[in-house]
């Protein structure tokens, strides 16, 4: 049994041209810790939806990665509007994203549904007015 | 097909990444969503596209896909390139459109990275 190794990242919900940022970092420190491809992919790439999901939605939070023995646990949490009616925001396609958004090629409502495929485990806690957090783990 | 291949095809200008053109491969995606991108692309190979903006070398990066291509002569910024180089991403632009672009490397070989 190690030491769990952990990242914690704020992200910025000014700019939108800094969104992944942490996605990015963490891609690297997964490579650098030898973790295979698939993993360093499913990882990142679940992350980043959710890194942009934040700037768009939330104004930015907070991105927790945690290696563990058997699986990397990513936690995103904000202080957003929070999501009214999760069955509807999982379907593909789905989005509250302004147009200004999709011009900047997102907000296709393939976000969750995203994370959730490329992860092994994820769950939504989310409150409207208050905020959201999203756990996901992806197996090692 | 290498990477120095797609350049030729396309009468590319190359605009970072010269130390890996000899890099191979198989299959292409176009698009301006990099949502969809990163929710139907299944193989890593080359994007390109028409949007202007830094997610699009994260959105690669993220998908391990090892060259852009910019159509329509857009041209990224030098923020962008620099976070092309640190993630080993060739990038090049063309004068090609989107379709254009597409037919000559699908004519040549290049299968589609959806595999759909």
């Amino acid at each position: 049994m190690h030491e769990p190794v952990k990242f914690h990242f704020n992200v910025d919900g000014e700019n939108f041209s800094s969104a992944g940022e942490a996605s990015v970092m963490v891609k690297k420190k997964l490579r650098q810790l030898g973790f295979p491809p698939d993993v360093m992919r499913r990882v990142s790439i679940a992350m980043y939806e959710g890194e942009i999901n934040m700037v768009i939605h939330a104004d930015g939070g907070s991105a927790d990665v945690t290696v563990e023995d058997e699986y990397i646990e990513i936690v995103l949490a904000d202080k957003g509007p929070g999501i009214p009616n999760i069955d509807l925001a999982m379907q593909e396609g789905y989005s509250t994203a302004r147009d200004n958004i999709r011009a900047l090629g997102f907000g296709a409502g393939m976000g969750l549904p995203n994370m959730k495929k490329y992860t092994d485990y994820m769950h939504i806690d989310t409150e409207v007015g208050v905020g959201t957090t999203i756990t996901m783990r992806v197996n090692i | 097909m290498k990477i120095r291949e797609i350049q030729d095809l396309l009468q590319a200008e190359l605009l970072c990444g010269n130390d890996a053109l000899d890099g191979d491969v198989d299959s292409a995606c176009c698009s301006d969503m990099m949502s969809d991108v990163l929710a139907f692309v299944k193989d890593q190979g080359v994007l390109l596209t028409g949007l202007v903006n830094a997610q699009v070398i994260r959105t690669a990066a993220m998908m391990d896909m090892p060259c852009i291509v910019f159509v329509r002569s857009k041209i990224p910024t030098e923020e962008m390139l620099i976070l092309a180089e640190e993630c080993g991403i060739v990038v090049m632009r063309s004068a090609r459109r989107a379709y254009e672009a597409c037919g000559i490397l699908y004519s040549h070989g290049l299968n589609s990275l959806t595999g759909q």
